[in-house]
């Protein structure tokens, strides 16, 4: 069943623009030069309930600007969505209950008070019963691995901890489906791989649809199977993480240890990769041998330049 | 409802335990304004022979002193706030949740108010003995002025958050700010006791909300005042909520639908 529909989707900003110097702020005041941006052009996808799909794109492509339509921040100036059945620009309360937008680089607690006087807010926010409250902080508290901090008032926390925080705050309603807006952003590698393993288990244990956006292919490579680009606004590729792959890279990697020891490595075309690796087996005596696709770093810096090129 | 806005007023209270020595610092702050007024009528009246349309120095020590209690209950979230709460992502983070944003606003400075009403009791005291106030309210104008302190709190807290939806229009927000505080100084009874003013002018006030949200609730503990006009100082609150609740449903979904969430 389709949790997330998504149909021509667009979103045009009105922006002022402005030379700079005196005389072009003098001239502002009596007319002000406005032009239109377009951050969504024309985008349609589908997501099944229990998905975890990643949102790839450039900065400025339009990711968090779809994100924000589908949480209902933004109105879009064109298309249509809806997400568990409503209209997100409305944002009707029955929705607001069952999501939940996470960005990486926004601090939703207070500062100064411990976690936990947070969570008890939420509580009376979502009218989440004291019970299921109390079942559910406690299972992320343990999930997080934040018993020790959730008394401690946020100002003190490191940004990894903080975010932790504001993950568990994010969920304490149990949303049936997460927007992720760069939830690693910062972090150090052991806690952008707990933070993946916390949404991998999330998404196990509660079948949550999961879309998340990050600039770390990690993050995407360990919890998405499937992959929406967007670039200019437009969407250029939603299928499978390795079709992704096989559709932008022309060229695989072979690599081949030797009986003496010697270490040979090969580029071939990706419709050549076959004959060449029986080549490089006939010609020599070969003790190990992998076949590698290109680092998906570089597949998604190919798919941004061939968007880029194309008209 | 009751239960959201205990929990975000608990909430507010924990935050400004957080911060009681700003707090402490704002209220000797906040007082320096009233004594000065207090200061300059209380002497005025004296060289007027001891009153001036009736009011003593002592009258003017009740309405100044009642003034600072006023003052702080009536302090809401400033429109100059919003663009700050728009650009750091707070506001995005309000718009998420499943309830009006106001309800943020409103209950979380009622929790604010409590704590500033316990640093008030001792620089009240201190006022009363250094200004000996004359002050004798019946019961009625005692349970008058607790709804009307309220009353005053919601006039201010409607109007002022409604305003502040502006910075949705426009970023030149300031002047249009500041003119409604100008307004607000010279039609409230802020400075001067609108019963020192002409006939026209304490008309005129009853036409703006500033009267409702000011003078109305310190004449009413105060006085001099008819039991009738302290009804009438009620519906008028009453009058200029519903009002205030009108713009802002008109104004409010405009208001959010132009919002670009710039800022996270």
């Amino acid at each position: 069943m389709a949790i997330i529909e998504v149909g021509d989707l667009s979103k045009t900003f009105t922006v002022p623009v402005r030379e700079q110097g005196l005389r072009a702020s003098v001239r502002s005041l009596v007319h002000r030069e406005m032009k239109e941006v377009t951050a969504v052009d024309s985008v349609s996808f589908t997501i099944e309930a229990g998905e975890v799909v990643g949102f790839l794109g450039p900065n400025g492509a339009g990711k968090t600007t779809t994100l924000k339509m589908l949480s209902g921040l933004l109105h879009p100036t064109g298309g249509r969505c809806s997400v568990l059945g409503f209209e997100p620009k409305g944002r009707p309360s029955a929705l607001l209950r069952q999501i939940t937008l996470v960005m990486g680089n926004r601090n939703q607690l207070q500062w100064d008070l411990p976690a936990l006087d947070s969570f008890e807010l939420n509580r009376a926010i979502y009218r989440i019963p004291r019970a299921d409250f109390v079942a559910t902080r406690d299972e992320l508290i343990e999930l997080l691995d934040i018993g020790t901090l959730v008394t401690q008032p946020v100002r003190n926390l490191s940004l990894g901890e903080r975010m932790k925080m504001e993950i568990a705050d994010a969920l304490l309603h149990r949303p049936q489906v997460l927007f992720l807006d760069e939830p690693t952003i910062g972090l150090d590698i052991t806690m952008q791989r707990r933070i993946r393993s916390f949404v991998a288990d999330y998404n196990t244990r509660y079948g949550a649809t999961v879309i998340l956006t990050s600039h770390y292919m990690a993050d995407v490579q360990a919890l998405c199977k499937r992959v929406i680009v967007i670039h200019h606004g437009r969407l250029v590729f939603d299928g499978d993480l390795t079709a992704l792959s096989d559709r932008f890279t022309t060229q695989r990697t072979i690599r081949a240890r030797l009986a003496d020891g010697e270490e040979i490595t090969i580029l071939a075309a990706r419709a050549d990769t076959a004959s060449a690796t029986a080549r490089l087996l006939a010609e020599h005596d070969v003790v190990d041998l992998t076949i590698e696709d290109p680092p998906i770093d570089d597949v998604i810096e190919q798919v941004f330049a061939d968007a880029h090129d194309a008209p | 409802m009751i239960a959201l806005y205990a929990a975000h007023m608990r909430y507010s209270v924990l935050q400004q335990f957080q911060y009681r020595a700003a707090n402490y610092f704002y209220m000797i702050g906040m007082i320096a304004e009233p004594v000065v007024y207090l200061v300059v009528w209380s002497t005025i009246a004296r060289a007027h022979g001891g009153s001036i349309d009736g009011l003593t120095p002592g009258g003017f020590a009740a309405y100044y002193i009642v003034w600072t209690l006023v003052r702080n209950m009536n302090i809401v979230l400033t429109p100059f706030a919003w663009e700050e709460r728009i650009k750091d992502g707070t506001f995005a983070g309000q718009l998420m949740k499943p309830v009006h944003p106001i309800h943020e606003d409103i209950a979380g400075f009622m929790g604010w108010k409590l704590v500033v009403l316990l640093l008030w009791v001792p620089i009240a005291i201190v006022l009363v003995l250094l200004f000996r106030p004359t002050l004798s309210p019946t019961l009625l104008q005692g349970v008058v002025f607790f709804f009307a302190i309220w009353g005053a709190y919601l006039i201010r807290a409607i109007m002022q958050w409604s305003l502040g939806l502006i910075t949705f229009w426009t970023t030149r927000v300031a002047a249009i700010f500041e003119a409604y505080y100008l307004s607000e100084m010279l039609l409230s009874g802020r400075v001067f006791p609108l019963v020192l003013m002409p006939k026209w002018f304490q008309t005129l006030t009853w036409y703006f909300p500033f009267r409702w949200s000011f003078s109305f609730p310190i004449v009413a503990l105060t006085g001099p005042i008819e039991d009738r006009d302290l009804f009438i100082g009620l519906g008028m609150q009453v009058a200029w909520i519903l009002f205030g609740i009108g713009v802002l449903s008109l104004v409010w979904p405009r208001a959010v639908r132009r919002f670009s969430s710039v800022g996270g």
